[in-house]
């Protein structure tokens, strides 16, 4: 599913440049559920955006869905993210004038489905991660837990070939970090391709792979046995 | 997803609508921007307008390229003649005027009393009376001055010339004053300095131009010679150019001739008088063209202001919605999308604000109607904005507004989604 060779990847700062990724190589197959691992400055999210298109590799290789990903423009990425790609980020990133049914129905809009279309899926999905009752909400009055779960039904809405997930639970309680997992652990199990950002131990070890990456280089890639997020 | 698919999606106006909604004060103060401009613009050019009906309706009863011209004293010496001397107008002056000066289309001696100094005439019927200014006109005359006359009657023809009748044309207030309200005035008789006329016609009163008024008498100019022995003088000629002629040279040209005529000294300036109607009239025609012309450009600034101003709030508000724009970008929304929603949200506003102004304005100019319709004094007509300014004005609106729509939707894909979801 994900084939990336040799990433590097720089950033410019004034007249040095700072070199985040040195040569990453790792491959994800369908079905899994990795973590990415690693403290600040890892360069785990510059990778993790890499891998989701909103940031672009200096060099090296990138294979999605059997797409190659070069010479992108913003068009192509925005239609690559749209048609492959979910996203759930720490900090929910809804859109906080829009309800939970109209933010997850938001990707489907820019897929260009109608709007009924699109009202059933988004309903279907918040059904799914058990909010259907808060779909006239606004953000503003959800949870912390509530919020990230409509991100993840907004990321599931476009059946994307891959979710990625940038520290999904930072922001959470650990209750509430359970309940996320234990809905990404329910989604994997349905065959989704799931990749976690996490700086947390007991989250990592939720997920069947772990990759920990430390200043730009993986140190360790291991198929872990992996712990069910128990949930009271 | 192309341009005109956008346009056209309800999806996109739902869009739309959602971000104008979740973002008021922004809207609305965006909306009184342009609202002011566009009734601003609405409200002067519609005045400038009604203030040019209102010039054309003063002017409408005279032609608009006639002028008087009279005899004074001449100021320099000439053939013979000392200065102070009197060139008395002539009846054959007007032939020999109109030969000599083409582009004149009709001239008119007149004699009049009670005008120019003198006393007006005595003017007796049964057991009432009254004085009043008498004309010595030539049925031409109203070819240059329009008179409406009432029902059932008529202006002096060429037969009452021919014949020196002893008809007259009263005003009405003449008829008010020497007939009783339910008397028909036609056929009646009146005594002016001692003879009976008959009447033929009562003349509508027209306000603006001139010293005429509602009670004037017109008699046929061969009578009049006749009743004052005034012989071949004429007081003045009243003179129309043809349309396409200019009203100053035509001037110049029978003072000239004139001159000739009376052997008057051709730079003496004082011999002749003369009021030009059309050059006067052009004068008012170009203050209001000035008029119509300030207030197109004072509403197209005021407009750009408000577009300028439209531009301004949506670039803060592009930036308040980074973090927004950025969310959307990574769920999939392309540069040509998210550009697309902010210059349509752009041109929805100062759209909707424009036809909001166009309304109001109108509204305004339509109450300052009512308020002056029945103003007499106050030269102010029927305001009307043309049609062509109007949809002038909106296209100015909506081309502006996706111009200016340009700057913060260039600005809201020129961040990468990357930073954008990082901004706080």
């Amino acid at each position: 599913m994900i084939k990336i060779k040799d990433i590097h990847k720089y950033y410019k700062m004034g007249k040095s440049s700072l070199h985040v990724l040195k040569g990453i190589n790792f491959n994800v197959e369908k079905g899994e559920l990795v973590a990415i691992m690693g403290s600040s400055g890892s360069g785990k999210s510059t990778l993790l955006n890499i891998l989701g298109l909103l940031d672009e590799a200096t060099e090296g290789e990138y294979i999605l869905n059997n797409i190659p990903i070069e010479n992108l423009n913003e068009t192509k990425a925005a239609n690559y993210r749209n048609n492959l790609l979910g996203f759930v980020f720490q900090s929910f990133n809804l859109i906080n004038y829009k309800n939970a049914l109209e933010n997850v129905a938001l990707p489907l809009y820019y897929q260009g489905l109608r709007k009924k279309k699109r009202q059933q899926i988004a309903i279907e999905y918040l059904e799914k991660v058990g909010l259907k009752d808060w779909a006239t909400h606004l953000p503003s009055e959800l949870s912390g837990g509530q919020k990230q779960r409509v991100a993840i039904a907004r990321a599931i809405a476009s059946q994307p070939k891959v979710l990625l997930a940038d520290e999904p639970t930072g922001a959470l309680d650990t209750k509430t970090s359970y309940e996320v997992m234990k809905l990404i652990q329910d989604l994997n199990e349905e065959g989704n391709t799931i990749l976690v950002v996490t700086h947390e131990e007991d989250i990592a070890n939720m997920c069947k792979r772990i990759v920990r990456l430390k200043d730009g280089v993986i140190t360790e890639d291991k198929k872990i046995k992996q712990v069910l997020a128990k949930v009271d | 997803m192309n341009s005109l698919k956008i346009i056209f999606d309800s999806d996109t106006w739902q869009e739309i609508f959602g971000s104008i909604r979740k973002n008021k004060t922004r809207t609305i103060i965006t909306v009184i921007g342009v609202l002011w401009g566009i009734f601003i613009y609405i409200t002067l050019s519609g005045a400038a307008k009604g203030l040019d009906n209102g010039f054309e309706r003063d002017f409408e009863n005279i032609a608009m390229n006639s002028m008087f011209v009279w005899a004074q004293n001449t100021s320099i010496p000439y053939a013979g003649f000392k200065t102070g001397r009197f060139p008395r107008l002539k009846i054959e002056d007007a032939s020999l005027l109109k030969k000599r000066v083409p582009e004149i289309q009709y001239i008119a001696p007149r004699n009049a009393k009670g005008v120019f100094g003198g006393s007006p005439a005595q003017v007796v019927r049964k057991a009432r009376y009254g004085s009043y200014n008498v004309y010595g006109d030539y049925p031409v005359f109203i070819k240059i001055a329009t008179k409406e006359i009432y029902d059932g009657g008529r202006f002096l023809n060429q037969e009452d010339i021919d014949y020196a009748r002893k008809v007259c044309v009263i005003g009405e207030r003449t008829q008010k004053e020497l007939f009783e309200d339910d008397e028909n005035p036609i056929g009646g008789f009146i005594r002016i300095d001692g003879v009976y006329f008959k009447v033929i016609g009562v003349h509508k009163y027209n306000q603006g131009g001139g010293f005429e008024s509602d009670s004037d008498i017109f008699i046929p100019f061969e009578t009049y010679r006749k009743l004052y022995n005034t012989g071949n003088g004429v007081d003045w000629f009243t003179i129309a150019a043809y349309d396409e002629a200019n009203p100053v040279e035509v001037e110049n040209k029978i003072k000239q001739t004139l001159k000739r005529i009376h052997k008057v000294h051709p730079d003496d300036k004082r011999a002749f008088g003369s009021f030009n109607l059309g050059e006067a009239f052009g004068r008012i025609m170009g203050f209001s063209n000035g008029m119509t012309f300030l207030s197109l450009i004072v509403g197209i600034a005021t407009i750009l202001s408000g577009v300028i101003g439209i531009g301004n709030i949506l670039l803060i508000s592009v930036k308040e919605r980074t973090k927004e724009l950025g969310i959307r970008r990574a769920l999939g929304a392309t540069p040509s999308e998210v550009r697309m929603q902010i210059i349509l949200e752009s041109v929805f506003l100062t759209t909707m604000s424009g036809l909001l102004g166009i309304i109001l304005g109108a509204g305004i100019l339509a109450i300052i109607n009512l308020l002056t319709m029945n103003s007499e004094g106050f030269p102010y007509t029927n305001p009307t904005v043309p049609i062509p300014f109007v949809v002038g004005a909106l296209a100015i609106m909506v081309t502006l507004g996706s111009l200016i729509g340009l700057i913060p939707a260039q600005k809201a894909v020129s961040i990468k989604p990357i930073d954008a979801l990082r901004e706080e």
